[in-house]
């Protein structure tokens, strides 16, 4: 994973890096802390959460497609867990559309609804290829889509994130909303699995 | 011959390119791989939230990696290189003869 550093000498390297930032007065033990404490709160709960609401909540699914960043403040989410809030867009699946994210030139992503993301997603492998071949990505990633379902691939930019609203999957049609929630995975919300 | 330069390509700058491979998919991946990733992480926040510089300054900070510095290095190996640079003249590293 370290490249050709050992982790060790890494580990080394960041000690000295933070105390020079803590002498500094630039931060503190406290604040890191906190820091991390926040990006491991992130959770694809959050976004599921989201989901089961527009699946079972028509108007609120409107809204969401609408404007996704005021939406998410009637669940009282937020796309960030960091210090800038950027443009949230909820981009839906249809029986005939499948939407995928990717960020080509690094690794944007909601962390506050999706939690961390994963490394495939931040690989050199999954940003040269899902922009091209998309539908073999995703089968490698076990969805098969029919050859007639449209697949979009969205570029996450600096500016912006966004978060796939999968189709509800048949047969859901009793559960309520936190049983739906439940059928949400992260890939789910990233669009490289259906649910 | 004709030669085409893409003088604003960067190195980051990979969709649609060939050549690396399959996509790895690790189950159950832990949100860090060790500690020090985790406080790398943070110490970017706490300098973004900090003013030392702004979210556009570390991006390309990172972007302008040597291509091969920056294919080499891990993902948070890249985010520790890109916060040394830019801390470089808020917070300097002491000298070998301060001890």
């Amino acid at each position: 994973m370290s490249g050709h550093h050992s982790d060790s000498e890494i580990a080394v390297r960041v000690r000295r890096l933070e105390e020079r930032l803590i002498d500094a007065g630039l931060t503190s033990d406290e604040q890191l802390d906190g820091i991390i404490g926040q990006i491991l709160s992130g959770s694809p709960a959050n976004g599921a959460r989201v989901v089961a609401r527009a699946w079972v909540d028509p108007a609120f699914r409107g809204r969401l497609l609408a404007d996704a960043n005021q939406a998410l403040g009637e669940l009282d989410l937020s796309m960030s867990t960091g210090p800038q809030t950027q443009r949230f867009t909820v981009v839906e699946n249809t029986p005939t559309v499948h939407n995928v994210l990717v960020c080509t030139l690094c690794s944007c992503y909601p962390i506050g609804l999706l939690g961390p993301s994963p490394s495939w997603y931040k690989s050199e492998a999954y940003r040269a290829r899902v922009v091209r071949e998309p539908r073999a990505v995703l089968a490698e990633f076990g969805l098969e889509l029919p050859a007639e379902t449209e697949i979009v691939v969205h570029d996450t930019s600096a500016e912006s994130r966004h978060m796939v609203l999968p189709l509800r999957p048949e047969g859901t049609a009793g559960l309520g909303e936190a049983d739906l929630s439940a059928l949400v995975t992260r890939e789910g919300l990233i669009g490289t699995a259906a649910v | 011959m004709t030669v085409t330069l893409h003088a604003m390509a960067r190195v980051n700058d990979v969709g649609g390119q060939s050549g690396f491979g399959l996509i790895a998919v690790e189950p159950d991946e832990p949100p860090f791989h060790a500690d020090w990733e985790a406080r790398v992480y943070a110490l970017n926040v706490a300098m973004l939230r900090q003013g030392v510089y702004n979210l556009d300054q570390f991006r390309d900070a990172i972007e302008r990696m040597p291509p091969a510095e920056y294919l080499a290095a891990s993902y948070y190996e890249r985010w520790m290189a890109a916060v040394e640079s830019l801390t470089a003249a808020a917070a300097p590293a002491p000298r070998a003869d301060d001890d």
